[in-house]
């Protein structure tokens, strides 16, 4: 279903710029799908060998650049390994193409702050590392905030993240010369921090600091779309080629309206490639929810939410406080949901799988064919170290308790898949672990296969505990 | 124009002296080309000669001035718009409600006010089950001393919580639990309608056999008060529930498992079966945040800029039940690394409710009095109401 129509570059598109010979030089069977590597951002356009190897395709090559220059341009934050990638967005909805660069997030820390606390935080911010489904999320920058006026005492805040963070930076102030006090220190201004910000008062001596010191910049123009774009033209002018922009965070009341707003008409607008000037990656501020104080744990609450709007409408790197890990962890696993490829099947092949090496002795649990629900579990019992059977149901790859309400998940189709399987071969038993949120098919499940229905636990991160309180390994 | 002929530089110097003519005949005082860019262009010894008759080098580094461009707001103006639904009926409309609510009826996104303003803000409506059931633990805290009264349970949704709705799930009827009788569940639904005057939804158990009957039986005793029949699927009696549903007046739930090619079909099918438009709710599947919920995010978006680009299958309201969310372990379980639940459970369905609402779901389930009470005010503040000042240009040095 072609929804709206966007300005994205087809297959067709790109392949009109390719030799079209299906050479395979590049390692791809044919240029078509070279094409759909290049559409992907896979490849590159300099990835085509002949493109870049004759003249006659000097033209080509330059046009099919231009194609592929995403509408949002990509900014890089910082320097090695660390660096944050940001921007980078070719459309407006996710299930369009895949969003490319995940949103960075930043914790911030303030120059008031004693030396003690600004560690404590970069510490926390660098070891926060939280496995799910087989990704580690991570926080990505910290951003240091002037709030003292003090060049000097910025100076030393900078001084203290930088070593004792590898994390990219986010510097704060208004005035260009507390900036370039701290940049004025090599090893501040190698590590390419994000400058905050220009704004029509002080953009003069700003996009000087950012290019001498070859540092992305932020433009800041509270709620005027007009004004942010005559900034942004200005330091593009001036030479200043990587800016993020910031429309204004507001947070309270309606102005969370405005702010949604403003993120929409500026994405929409790059992306539909017809007012050029606002393609840049978008900043977001969750952390103005504690503007003038705030209180735990009513305001990291309001933070996480605001965090998710933010995001859910096209913020590509977010300024929070909150650190606890119960208010992070549902923003950093949004990130992860929303960054998926949407073509990503909902469902896995249903069938046996062996985790571990599970002999004849070995417990038989049953789950859905559902990617999310299959992953999970997958990944807890190798985890636990569990040696057993999976049999993974086709439920039309549905959750479990969906697909017993929706009759998806059904005793027959577990039934039919204990002879597909040849399960009863490997083991000496006849007895299956189901899931707690499947326990009202155990009466229909006793009946069509003839097996013992243990009914497990509600979460797979307790199978091993209940394996090893329930299962009685029979006999040789 | 810049000359270097006179100062007798060498032919290298010469060739270059050529290529910046070039550039200084289009223009190079203005701000179009920057030092740095030239700078670029030389080699390193004749830098200096040049340099030296550039007469606008100095100021080159900073653009001459302010620029001033013009913004025009990118505005979409669609061919098709979601149909708007009434969810109860007063005493003059044949029902008893005291409340009645409006859905849909959306002519952009949801919350693009930028470009049109949205009639009739999402509804919030909260989960009340006819038997006590098993709940998480920040739920059932919230609650534990009505589960064995539905309609108080309802009362204290609507009264204490500020639920817009009751969602009452009559999960008793289920053969495999207590295999009530249909009219014993209708009449807890009428108990229901009694206690509380805002509109309702009912649900069935999930039986596939019994819900047609359940919720027909639900929908002659509700004769008139317009609630939701949840919900009809593509492999079950779907014709007896829209027959009782026109009968009637309510509107029915189309339950579809991640597919919006089959939540079309669903839906073309009870159109032909002669349900209007305006009774037909869309639930494409909510799963939870960290379990899926990218899927029905998309489904939602994808959904709703169908019905807007004009697709007159999918132009109906939709349904997520945010409370699914409570089906994710980081929202249930006990485990001290993640912190307390009590708040960590509530902020999983809030996190769950409100991604979606900006995706497009236009009625909510919840079982969280505090996901309601948040996704209430911000649904309020995105209709631009509640004006706070915010002096954000301040937040480098206020924000404590």
């Amino acid at each position: 279903m072609d929804l709206l129509k966007m300005a994205k570059p087809s297959l067709l598109d790109v392949y009109k710029f390719l030799p079209q010979t299906n050479c395979g030089e590049c390692g791809e069977v044919n240029c078509m799908s070279f094409a759909s590597k290049v559409l992907d951002r896979k490849s590159e356009p300099s990835d085509c060998p002949p493109l870049i190897k004759e003249s006659q395709y000097k033209e080509k090559l330059e046009s099919l650049k231009q194609l592929v220059i995403p509408p949002v341009k990509e900014i890089i934050i910082g320097e090695g390994k660390n660096s944050v990638k940001i921007g980078g967005k070719e459309v407006m909805y996710r299930h369009e193409l895949t969003f490319h660069n995940q949103t960075g997030i930043a914790i911030d820390v303030s120059d008031t702050d004693t030396e003690e606390k600004i560690i404590d935080r970069c510490k926390k911010t660098e070891e926060y590392k939280v496995e799910r489904i087989g990704d580690i999320l991570t926080l990505n920058l910290i951003t240091v905030r002037c709030a003292s006026g003090d060049p000097k005492k910025f100076e030393e805040a900078v001084t203290t993240v930088i070593k004792n963070s590898s994390y990219p930076m986010i510097l704060c102030s208004y005035d260009p010369s507390i900036l370039g006090a701290a940049l004025r220190k090599p090893e501040v201004a190698k590590s390419r921090p994000l400058l905050y910000a220009a704004t029509k008062e002080n953009w003069q001596d700003m996009v000087v600091l950012a290019k001498r010191h070859n540092c992305p910049l932020v433009a800041f123009s509270p709620n005027n779309l007009a004004d942010l774009k005559s900034l942004v033209a200005t330091i593009e002018s001036a030479g200043v080629k990587e800016i993020v922009l910031d429309p204004g965070s507001y947070t309270a009341g309606s102005g969370l309206s405005n702010t949604i707003n403003n993120f929409v008409m500026i994405r929409r607008s790059s992306i539909k490639r017809e007012e050029k000037g606002l393609n840049y990656p978008i900043l977001g501020i969750p952390a103005m929810v504690w503007l003038n104080g705030g209180e735990d744990p009513v305001t990291s609450y309001e933070e996480a939410y605001v965090a998710a709007i933010m995001m859910a409408r096209s913020a590509d790197l977010l300024i929070m406080h909150t650190l606890h890990p119960w208010s992070v962890l549902p923003v950093a696993t949004l990130r992860q949901n929303i960054y998926t490829d949407p073509r990503k099947p909902v469902a896995v092949d249903p069938g046996l799988r062996k985790i571990g090496k599970p002999d004849k002795t070995s417990p038989v649990l049953v789950t859905t064919n559902f990617a999310l629900t299959y992953y999970t579990v997958a990944n807890d019992i190798e985890a636990q170290e569990t040696d057993c059977y999976l049999l993974v149901a086709n439920t039309g790859g549905l959750a479990v308790e969906v697909s017993v309400a929706g009759g998806q998940f059904t005793a027959n189709s577990v039934k039919e898949l204990i002879e597909s399987s040849k399960v009863k071969k490997m083991v000496n038993h006849k007895k299956m672990i189901i899931p707690q949120l499947a326990a009202r098919l155990r009466g229909d499940l006793e009946d069509e296969t003839k097996w013992d229905v243990i009914v497990g636990p509600r979460d797979s991160s307790q199978i091993k505990d209940f394996i090893t309180k329930n299962w009685n390994a029979p006999e040789g | 124009m810049i000359n270097l002929e006179d100062n007798g530089i060498h032919e290298l110097t010469k060739k270059i002296a050529e290529l910046v003519e070039k550039f200084g005949e289009i223009e190079i005082e203005g701000p179009e080309i920057s030092a740095d860019e030239l700078t670029f262009l030389l080699q390193p010894t004749v830098q200096t000669a040049i340099q030296r008759q550039l007469p606008v080098n100095k100021t080159a580094d900073k653009p001459l001035g302010f620029i001033s461009t013009k913004f025009t707001q990118p505005i979409e103006e669609f061919p098709g718009n979601v149909v708007e639904m009434q969810l109860g009926a007063t005493k003059k409309e044949g029902g008893t409600r005291g409340n009645v609510l409006k859905i849909g009826g959306h002519k952009t996104m949801p919350f693009y006010s930028f470009e049109s303003i949205n009639p009739n803000r999402p509804v919030f409506a909260m989960d009340v089950f006819d038997m006590p059931i098993k709940l998480a633990k920040p739920v059932k805290q919230s609650v534990a001393e009505v589960m064995d009264d539905p309609a108080e349970w309802a009362k204290k949704c609507v009264n204490e919580f500020g639920a817009e709705m009751v969602s009452f799930n009559l999960v008793s009827t289920d053969p495999l639990l207590e295999d009530r009788p249909t009219e014993q569940a209708a009449k807890a639904v009428e108990k229901v309608l009694e206690a509380v005057d805002v509109p309702i939804i009912v649900g069935g158990s999930g039986n596939r056999e019994k819900d047609p009957l359940v919720l027909e039986a639900v929908a002659k005793i509700a004769h008139g008060e317009k609630i939701i029949l949840n919900s009809v699927s593509v492999d079950m009696d779907n014709k007896r529930v829209v027959k009782a549903a026109k009968e009637h007046g309510h509107s029915v739930v189309a339950f579809t498992p991640m597919d919006v090619n089959n939540q079309k079909r669903l839906n073309r099918i009870l159109l032909d079966e002669g349900l209007p438009k305006n009774q037909i709710l869309q639930d494409p599947t909510t799963a939870a945040l960290g379990y899926g919920l990218e899927y029905a995010f998309s489904l939602e978006e994808r959904i709703k800029l169908a019905g807007l680009m004009g697709d007159e299958d999918l132009q109906m309201p939709i349904m997520a039940a945010a409370s699914n969310a409570w089906g994710a372990r980081e929202a249930w379980m006990k485990t001290e690394e993640l912190g307390p639940r009590e708040i960590r459970g509530p902020l999983w369905e809030t996190v769950t409710c409100v991604s979606l609402m900006m995706a497009g779901a236009d009625l909510f389930m919840i079982s969280h009095p505090a996901t309601v009470r948040v996704a209430k005010k911000l649904a309020a503040n995105l209709y631009g109401e509640n004006k706070i000042s915010q002096e954000i240009e301040s937040w480098i040095t206020n924000i404590n």
